[in-house]
């Protein structure tokens, strides 16, 4: 069969094809057959069609239970840690210089934090909330706190929602400088010449003119602490019981703990889905919210 | 509504130690209550710097800024009940236009009603009103910077309502109809106004007082009048103008200048020049007219006729001297030689570029 000079070109482009196909399409076709099937060990296979998926989605059963219980926890863990660092970041940003040398030192200050890997600062809270050697846990309980992460529900909480907050408001207050460091003088002055109180200068400049950062940093926020695994999982290991099992660290008890692959293939489906749904939802906005302005313009 | 006097007031940037470095040297003026005035000078002269000063944004190095001879020189911008409109336009973005008019009288808790009667004759008077109910921020740009000039002239109790260079990002037709709308607004609203710009028609069509300033220095102050036929300074004879003033080295004696071996009759005798000054004639192309050559007149090269429509300049050259001078009507040069002949009222006699006044 001859070909013709233009379909070389094919030859082109197999290599990104090689690469997606082995990086991303055949894994995710793994776990789409994973899904449709159970095992029980020994490489063998049953075909189970879309139990797992009726299981996942029916909070009556043991998997569905489990799996609602998990997503409930995390939107609240998302929501919790959201409704911290935004305000916080904001605050962080408007109280940082406006130029010198301090500007540099805050920003290396507020980097650090996001520059440590996850399991470290795992590591780090871990060991600074433990009561025998911990920091934070032995002056907590030597004035007279009762603290203790490891078997109460409230402390673990808190201890994960703080770690959270340490680690990444940085990225928020971070993202709002930015926005802040935009607004041009001339505001400000215009600001000052029509007597605005500190208050109106916010509400009036500072934060319309951060909305699309905030926007950012609010998407980034959110599905990072929908993902989150390593943190949490490092410090209380999901417990104390089921308490900080957040939907990552029970797709791992499924897959790894308990090893049956076919229900932690239908999560992990599930759970790619919603991500993507509020991916697609928060990108909608964000371009939606930048045409329209752009559109109007012309306006008058 | 205030007058306004400066008082020794000069600024630096950084600690500026050296007076040369300043950004505006030190000056003592007033402006009056009610006036139109027009601050003009080229990029970099410090005319923002002095609007700055006024209005607060800046404080001053030294000196003192009096409104109605109560000193405010230590007040911050909200105490001094100024206005000012800024070069690019800036509005409230989540506000309507209305909010955004009425928001420096919100601010200073000025009752409902009034703000309302205030913010409708402004915008009426802006030709805003269709457009109060809208957001602010998808209006044109022409109409942002409008609203922007609304909010300066919005409160009736300012002092004064300063303009830097406002109609910067406006399309030049809607520029000429806006500053003729300014000046309407300044008869009445009877607002003291400083306009800052580096264009001399936006200056003198605007303003009954031009405050020429070069190089951190006010050079002169007067009417358009004033500063078209007697500048102070060679730098306003240059600026002000289209072609500017020729400014030209000679030698001056009593009633006669000499240029490269030519003399030139003046109307007064200056007979004590200051020793060692640099010593410049200045007269307007307007008041050098080229002729057919004739004895008595002095003789010059012409090197090219630039048409400006109603009226035509000679660009001419009188040995290493260069000249622009006015072409009468139906004027034709034979071989390109021409007499220059001179009004002498409006020969002006400078000493290292200030004024001299001569003896009549």
């Amino acid at each position: 069969m001859d070909k013709t000079i233009n379909q070389k070109a094919w030859f082109l482009v197999l290599p990104v094809f090689l690469v997606v196909a082995f990086s991303a399409i055949l894994p995710l076709m793994t776990v789409v057959n994973y899904s449709m099937q159970d095992t029980f060990g020994n490489n063998q296979f049953f075909w189970n069609g879309v139990g797992w998926f009726k299981e996942l989605l029916d909070p009556s059963s043991d998997l569905g239970g489990r799996f609602f219980a998990s997503l409930w926890r995390n939107l609240f863990f998302s929501a919790v840690i959201l409704s911290i660092e935004v305000p916080l970041g904001i605050v962080v940003a408007l109280s940082m210089p406006r130029d010198g040398w301090q500007v540099a030192a805050c920003l290396v200050i507020l980097a650090l934090p996001l520059l440590i890997p996850w399991n470290v600062v795992g590591t780090i809270w871990q060991i600074f909330g433990r009561p025998d050697i911990g920091l934070l846990g032995y002056v907590l309980n030597g004035i007279g706190i009762d603290y203790n992460y490891v078997s109460n529900e409230f402390d673990a909480w808190a201890t994960v929602i703080v770690m959270d907050v340490w680690h990444w408001t940085s990225l928020v207050a971070l993202l709002c400088y930015a926005g802040l460091k935009s607004i041009p003088d001339a505001y400000y002055q215009a600001a000052q010449i029509d007597g605005a109180s500190r208050w109106a200068v916010f509400t009036a400049i500072q934060l319309p003119k951060m909305n699309r950062v905030l926007l950012i940093a609010v998407l980034l926020r959110f599905m990072d602490s929908f993902m989150i695994y390593t943190e949490p999982f490092v410090v209380t290991g999901g417990g104390p019981g089921n308490s900080t099992t957040f939907v990552s660290i029970e797709l791992v008890k499924i897959a790894l703990g308990q090893f049956d692959l076919g229900k932690a293939a239908a999560l992990s489906l599930v759970y790619n889905l919603i991500i993507l749904i509020v991916c697609w939802i928060f990108y909608t906005v964000m371009t939606n919210a930048g045409t329209e302005r752009r559109e109007k313009q012309g306006v008058a | 509504m205030a007058r306004i006097d400066l008082v020794d007031l000069a600024h630096a940037y950084g600690n500026g130690a050296d007076p040369e470095s300043y950004a505006l040297k030190p000056v003592t003026m007033t402006w009056r209550q009610g006036g139109a005035y027009a601050l003009l000078g080229p990029s970099g002269c410090g005319k923002t710097t002095l609007l700055n000063l006024i209005s607060g944004i800046v404080t001053p190095s030294r000196g003192k800024i009096l409104f109605d001879g109560v000193d405010i020189t230590p007040l911050s911008t909200q105490k001094r009940n100024i206005a000012q409109v800024f070069q690019f336009p800036v509005i409230y973005d989540t506000m309507t236009v209305g909010q955004n008019l009425a928001f420096p009288l919100k601010n200073r808790g000025v009752p409902k009603a009034e703000i309302d009667a205030r913010v409708a004759e402004i915008a009426r008077l802006l030709d805003l009103t269709p457009y109060l109910g809208r957001k602010a921020q998808r209006l044109t740009a022409d109409a942002k910077q409008k609203i922007s000039l609304g909010r300066g002239l919005v409160r009736s109790d300012v002092a004064a309502v300063l303009f830097d260079e406002p109609l910067t990002v406006i399309d030049p037709e809607l520029k000429w109809q806006l500053r003729s709308k300014l000046k309407a607004l300044h008869r009445d609203l009877d607002l003291t106004m400083i306009y800052v710009t580096h264009d001399q028609t936006e200056a003198l069509t605007f303003a009954d007082t031009v405050v020429v300033m070069h190089d951190g220095r006010v050079v002169q102050s007067g009417t358009p009048a004033e500063l078209f036929d007697k500048p102070a300074h060679t730098f306003v004879g240059y600026f002000i103008g289209s072609p500017g003033m020729n400014i030209v080295p000679a030698e001056v004696r009593g009633r006669e200048a000499r240029i490269d071996g030519h003399t030139i009759r003046l109307e007064r005798s200056y007979d004590h020049l200051p020793a060692g000054a640099r010593i410049e004639i200045g007269v307007r192309p307007e008041f050098v007219e080229v002729a057919s050559p004739a004895p008595g007149l002095l003789s010059a090269n012409i090197e090219r006729i630039d048409d400006l429509g109603r009226i035509q300049f000679a660009r001419v050259r009188l040995g290493e001297v260069k000249f622009a001078a006015k072409v009468p009507a139906g004027f034709s040069v034979p071989g390109g030689v021409a007499g220059l002949r001179f009004d002498p009222s409006h020969v002006h006699v400078y000493a290292d570029s200030r004024l001299v006044e001569g003896v009549a």
